[in-house]
């Protein structure tokens, strides 16, 4: 120490020299040399636990390990390496969401409403009160209305038990806001062409595909992780992506070619292409002659859609329609001309994705390698249960006639058919929600509201106190997926597989499993029959072991995987297919569509364009959130705590507004957004729209992360153009301008 | 051994998977990240260019941080990884301030905390936290001396940049664009 | 337009948006380093100079204020500290590269010496002070002894010290503002000139007062003649230093500096010290406080500004 001090004396004076002498500090080499090849400075536990689960945070249902203390404390969640949805590597979301458990403002014990809907005054309850509240309600409905006037929304794993016990009870309402507000269109586009849509996970052979091509469809914005990761598999491989977006997505400036579209255009991009591809002869003639229907009619119709037709309409250049077309051609039958998945977006949906899908076919990329696989699914055990009873009528009768091609229930016609009219009237009277926050996942939510006040009873079944559990007469807090058995997962695939979720940790507070309350509602209703286990462990492993697994197995293995029973992924070269259309073959020109009275074959319709002063809202998903339902959870917060509002650099300066500035967005119906929305001054995006992140602005107090961060899409989406064909809710017909002072209008 | 990390612009989306990953898997408390998305945009609509960088500490082989630490709480430990022992921190925030990244920030217990390169990960012969979460596996990890390594290898074939060369600092960081 | 964000919003406390770690503490410490380094330069020099007698404040009675503005600033030092349970950690080790470990061991030498040259000198402040203890009185003859040599250490710890003060910024080649080999000698002037008003302040004596008045003003000069240089250097430099110095030059510190530290702090008092010499009244006392003050501003902006300069990639 007294050496190295003297030392130190000398040489701090020669430095400070050498400081006064022009140069800087003398470096001298570090006389601690004990310090290094130092232990891990961060114990981390070195035993940790892990419990299979599949994740909750969206659909894609990645299959992952949750790790966890022996003391049972949660520490992270991880993919499961052999699940091909995942492959070892979950998304933001789910890596986060062990947020969703940890989050101190979730729903801790049944509530039941002490004042008038919509205001958020409960009461705590006890389970058996809240079960005999909605049991008796429910009687009462049957008696007075009938079974049938009773409806289930639901997204998300426990939709299973409940839509079990609402068939059981005698009703057939069941929808998904993930139908008539996300893909449906696509489904009915793909249906009426090849005869099968697509489901979900989408049997897209990307990680093999030559050509990616993506109308609108924001992948890496949108995290469906296989998807993401397959884009990135192929960009590795050299393959080119096309987008078609009119904001820069995070894809288009990975793309060979972005093209800047006109929002609402696309249509008259297809139809250009597919000019090009069939006046060019780029098409698969071989493909088409074996198996597709009408390409004389389509040849005829798509002949005057020629690209500098097209460039009057979507602004895009000539050249690069051309080029673009090229591109995919080289890489036919590789390619995929991307169907999107949320596609409602101007009402004429189901006509744009059949323009997909033709041209799709055009490049025969349907049952081709490098384009779309034929997926092959687990066929799931089923319990031997008492036949349902048939309803008397369902929501479609309501509908007079209309929407008769939706392959699902539409969650806004449930919801129309329930506001009581002369022309709609369904009765209903009862609605069980399930993980579905409808006033922010529907368009039109003066509608929704609207059926909610004729209701007799609003079961909602949640984790967190959302904008829906306001409304409810009755909550039912759900524990987290990581807390809870669900049904196997059977997703379909390149090869059959299935997962198993199981609680990782007891429930914190007074929370419960979907299936327990279902059976327990079961009971209550005399439904016992359809719910014959009395622990989801015993059903479980019943279900598990007549797929040739057990429960026991699942519990260490996670996911198990099976060979494909036949090898038939592609289409064999001189394979004959047999589609399920009319025809029997791929339909050009649509055999279906034109008896229901629609157009055959795609058409350009204009759609309106912003007034002056107004600006196209067109929305989307940003990568650590999931719509409203991560909104509040801590850790993805912690990412993203609000959205803000894309506005061009053009128009902020006409506005005289600036990047951090929080103003209120109002639409062409004087809808004022409730919270101010941060500006983000970009040149993402285009001159004629603005751009937002959908699922913030969050109402309810409760969320103390979420409440008043940003602003909500959904509130100013008050008009909707609904597709003629399946009922679709068109959402992007809807403009909005900048307030930077808060005054409703009078 | 000389570890390093290759980052792909081309591939990298911006998801902040990383970030995550590393809070839950290393306890870095909500409110703090170790890890962290930078994007870049450039250029006028339609003629735009946009980048994005997962960052984190460049594990420089000439670092100031070490440098410039009173207590030899900052160290450089097998294989170029720049860490810091806790109970020999004090918190004085010289190395913070050294730190022309912002890479390094004050943990809410009182000592400095930054990337390990999950240390205590590679030792086990796994990949780092953030690697190995990647939706788009669009980052490289490994040693530079081993010309088989997979950032070896991939620095061979690609061209890349480091962060503010100017600064001196030799970054182990590289993003290949 | 070019925009560069943070997409997952990091908000490291205390980095983000900008480096806010060092508040208040590390520009008093260097304050108090730099005036305690001032006042014990003096009177080292001006003992070995055998001007005791002559100017007694210097050599006499400022320097019994030091030992407790040094102990102060360590104590700021201390505050600063955001791991304090483990500051004994700094004197465990001596790093040389480090300017904060070397900054700290001169302290632990120049604090004692201090110590013992405030002990010397206490029968001068109170002359009925008295030892008690046989040891303390021998300690005190042998020191006394010893004087010379004490002096001599005092000088040179002093100027280390002063030069400390600015090193432990410049040291920081992360902040371009700090990234300047004349910080340590400007901090040095700066600090020797705050230790001159402090005598001045002090002292009852004309001659010393006007002695160390004209010391100031030459002190003043050389600052003022640093600061240019510092700019010029800055503004011939990269792109990231002009925009650190763009900081003063119409950006966000630049009345601040160029009013209160320039104007108020050095020239202002400047021109009333040659008022003085030229037998202009002024009060006397108004010239040392207002190099005090700006002395201290100056540090707490240097601190502040340097930390809101960056690199930009
Ligand atoms: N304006 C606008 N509307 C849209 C969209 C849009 O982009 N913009 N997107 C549309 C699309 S594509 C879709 S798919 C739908 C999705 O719409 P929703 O499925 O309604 O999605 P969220 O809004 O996330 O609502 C999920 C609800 O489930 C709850 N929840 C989360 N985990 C659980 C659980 O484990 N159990 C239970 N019981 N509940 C849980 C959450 O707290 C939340 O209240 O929205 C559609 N609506
Ligand atoms: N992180 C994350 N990922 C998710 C979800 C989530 O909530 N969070 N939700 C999942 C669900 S359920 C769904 S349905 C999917 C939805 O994901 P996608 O199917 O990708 O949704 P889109 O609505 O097609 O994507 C929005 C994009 O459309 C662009 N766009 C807007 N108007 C137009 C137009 O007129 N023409 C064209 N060509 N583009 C336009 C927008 O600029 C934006 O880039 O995401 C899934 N993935
Ligand atoms: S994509 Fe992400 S959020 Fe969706 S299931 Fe997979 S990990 Fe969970
Ligand atoms: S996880 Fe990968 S893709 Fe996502 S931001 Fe990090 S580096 Fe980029
Ligand atoms: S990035 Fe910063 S913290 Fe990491 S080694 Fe370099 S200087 Fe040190
Ligand atoms: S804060 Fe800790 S690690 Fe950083 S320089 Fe100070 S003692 Fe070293
Ligand atoms: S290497 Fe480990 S510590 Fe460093 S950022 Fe990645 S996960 Fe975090
Ligand atoms: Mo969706």
């Amino acid at each position: 120490m007294a050496k190295n001090r003297r030392d130190f004396i000398k040489i701090s004076a020669l430095s400070a020299a050498g400081v006064i002498f022009g140069g800087s500090y003398l470096r001298a080499v570090s006389s601690d040399k004990s310090l290094k090849n130092g232990k891990p400075l961060y114990e981390v536990p070195e035993k940790l636990l892990r419990t299979p689960t599949y994740c909750e945070v969206c659909f894609w249902k990645c299959a992952g390990w949750v790790y966890k203390t022996e003391k049972g404390a949660i520490k992270k969640i991880i993919g499961n390496d052999i699940d091909p949805a995942c492959n070892g590597r979950l998304c933001p979301r789910g890596t986060g969401g062990v947020g969703m458990y940890n989050d101190e403002d979730r729903l801790k014990t049944p509530l039941i409403r002490t004042e008038e809907r919509g205001k958020q005054t409960f009461r705590e309850a006890t389970w058996d009160e809240a079960f005999d509240y909605i049991a008796s309600k429910l009687k009462k409905i049957k008696k007075e209305h009938g079974a049938e006037c009773t409806a289930l929304f639901t997204h998300g794993s426990g939709g299973k038990y409940f839509g079990k016990l609402l068939k059981a009870f005698g009703s057939y309402n069941i929808a998904a806001p993930s139908y008539a507000q996300c893909r449906g269109p696509r489904e009915v586009g793909f249906i009426a062409t090849f005869g099968d849509g697509l489901n979900s996970p989408e049997p897209m052979d990307m990680r093999d595909a030559k050509c990616l091509v993506l109308i609108g469809s924001h992948l890496g914005e949108n995290m469906h992780n296989g998807q993401v990761q397959e884009m990135s598999d192929a960009i590795d491989k050299g393959a080119s992506i096309i987008t078609v977006d009119p904001r820069l997505s995070t894809v288009a400036a990975k793309s060979k070619y972005w093209l800047p579209i006109k929002p609402a255009t696309d249509l008259a991009l297809l139809l250009a292409w597919m000019h090009v591809i069939i006046y060019e002869g780029w098409y698969d003639k071989e493909y088409i002659e074996k198996y597709a229907v009408g390409f004389e009619e389509l040849k005829e119709h798509v002949k005057p859609f020629t690209p500098e037709w097209a460039y009057g309409i979507t602004t895009l250049k000539p050249d690069l329609i051309r080029k673009s077309a090229k591109e995919m051609a080289n890489a036919a039958p590789s390619v995929i001309l991307h169907p999107g998945r949320h596609v409602t977006w101007y009402g004429d949906d189901t006509q744009r994705e059949r323009a997909i899908a033709i041209l799709n076919a055009l490049l025969g990329s349907w049952g081709r390698r490098g384009g779309f696989y034929r997926p092959e699914k687990a066929k799931l055990a089923k319990l031997k249960l008492p036949a349902f009873p048939k309803p008397a009528r369902t929501w479609r009768e309501a509908m007079g006639g209309k929407f008769e091609l939706a392959d699902l229930a539409l969650a806004n016609g449930v919801c129309d058919a329930t506001i009581p009219s002369p022309r709609m009237d369904c009765h209903i009277k009862a609605w069980i929600v399930n993980g579905t926050n409808l006033i922010k996942t529907l368009p039109e939510r003066q509608k929704t509201i609207e059926a909610i006040q004729s209701l007799d009873l609003l079961v909602v079944v949640d984790t967190m106190p959302m904008e829906i559990t306001g409304w409810a007469d009755v909550v039912l807090p759900e524990c987290t997926y990581l807390e809870r058995y669900d049904d196997i997962r059977v997703s379909q695939g390149r090869e059959p597989t299935i997962a198993l979720r199981m609680p990782a940790v007891a429930p914190k507070y007074n929370t419960k499993s979907a299936w327990w309350m279902a059976s327990q509602l079961a009971k209550r209703l005399e439904l016992d029959a359809w719910f014959p286990y009395e622990t989801q462990e015993e059903e479980l492993d019943y279900l598990l072991k007549k797929m040739g697994t057990s429960l026991e197995e699942m519990q260490r293995i996670g996911v198990k995987r099976w060979e494909r029973a036949y090898d038939d992924i592609y289409f064999a070269p001189n394979e004959e297919v047999e589609f399920n259309t009319n025809s029997g073959k791929i339909e050009l020109y649509s055999t279906a569509l034109e008896e229901a009275g629609f157009d055959p074959m795609p058409k350009y319709t204009a759609h309106e364009e912003p007034a002056e002063g107004f600006y196209r809202l067109i929305y989307g998903r940003a990568p650590m959130h999931t719509f409203s339902r991560t909104a509040n959870n801590p850790n993805l917060v912690d990412l993203m705590d609000e959205n803000n509002v894309w506005i061009n650099p053009k128009v902020a300066k006409e506005w005289g507004l600036k990047t951090g500035q929080y103003i209120w967005l109002e639409n062409q119906d004087g809808i004022v957004s409730e919270f101010p929305i941060k500006v983000r001054v970009t040149e993402r995006i285009r001159w004629d729209s603005v751009y937002m992140v959908h699922g913030f602005g969050h109402s309810n107090k409760k969320l103390s992360r979420a409440h008043g961060r940003g602003a909500s899409d959904s509130e100013l989406i008050t008009r909707v153009h609904v597709d003629p064909i399946m009922g679709g809710t068109g959402m992007r017909g809807n403009f909005v301008t900048f307030r930077t002072e808060n005054k409703k209008k009078a | 051994m000389r570890y390093a990390m290759a980052i792909d612009t081309k591939k990298c989306v911006g998801c902040s998977d990383c970030v995550v990953a590393c809070q839950t898997e290393n306890d870095v408390p909500v409110g703090f990240c170790r890890d962290w998305v930078v994007e870049v945009v450039d250029g006028t609509y339609p003629q735009l260019e946009l980048e994005h960088r997962s960052e984190r500490c460049n594990h420089c082989e000439n670092a100031p941080c070490v440098r410039c630490c009173p207590t030899g709480a900052s160290y450089v430990d097998d294989g170029g990884i720049v860490q810091v022992k806790k109970n020999k921190c004090i918190g004085c925030g010289a190395c913070v301030t050294s730190c022309p990244y912002d890479a390094r920030f004050v943990h809410p217990k009182g000592y400095v905390d930054k990337c390990t390169f999950c240390h205590h990960r590679i030792q086990k012969g796994q990949q780092p936290a953030c690697v190995s979460v990647c939706p788009t596996k669009c980052m490289y990890f490994g040693d530079l001396d081993d010309p088989r390594s997979e950032v070896s290898m991939i620095l061979k074939k690609r061209k890349y940049k480091t962060l503010i060369p100017e600064a001196g600092t030799k970054p182990h960081l590289y993003f290949l664009i | 337009m070019r925009e560069e964000i943070i997409v997952s919003g990091r908000n490291n406390h205390l980095i983000d948006p900008h480096l806010e770690i060092w508040e208040w503490q590390i520009p008093m410490y260097l304050f108090l380093g730099g005036l305690a380094a001032g006042i014990l330069f003096f009177a080292g020099l001006f003992y070995i100079r055998g001007k005791e007698k002559e100017y007694p404040t210097v050599v006499r009675m400022a320097p019994i204020l030091v030992p407790p503005m040094l102990a102060m600033g360590l104590f700021f030092l201390f505050l600063d500290l955001k791991h304090k349970l483990y500051f004994w950690q700094l004197y465990t080790t001596i790093k040389l590269e480090s300017p904060m470990s070397w900054g700290a061991w001169v302290l632990m030498g120049i604090t004692p010496l201090s110590m013992m040259w405030a002990a010397l000198h206490i029968k001068y402040l109170f002359p009925k002070w008295d030892w008690k203890f046989n040891w303390a009185i021998q300690a005190e003859a042998f020191l006394q002894k010893q004087k010379k040599w004490l002096a001599w250490a005092m000088v040179g710890l002093s100027v280390i010290l002063g030069i400390y003060t600015g090193i432990l910024l410049s040291a920081f080649n992360a902040r371009p503002l700090w990234n300047t080999s004349i910080l340590g000698p400007l901090f040095l002037t700066s600090g020797l000139s705050t230790g001159a008003a402090a005598i001045v302040l002090m002292s009852k004596n004309k001659a010393e007062r006007h002695h160390f008045a004209k010391i100031d003003l030459g002190l003043i000069g050389v600052e003022l003649f640093l600061i240019i240089h510092m700019f010029m250097g800055f503004r011939a430099s990269t792109q990231v230093q002009i925009d650190a110095a763009n900081l003063f030059l119409g950006g966000e510190f630049t009345a601040v500096f160029w009013v209160f530290v320039v104007g108020l702090g050095l020239i202002i008092p400047a021109i009333l010290e040659i008022m003085e010499m030229r037998k202009i009244k002024v009060p006397y006392m108004v010239a040392p406080v207002l190099v005090l003050v700006g002395g201290l501003l100056f540090r707490f902006i240097m601190t502040h500004a340097g930390q809101v300069s960056r690199w930009l990639y």
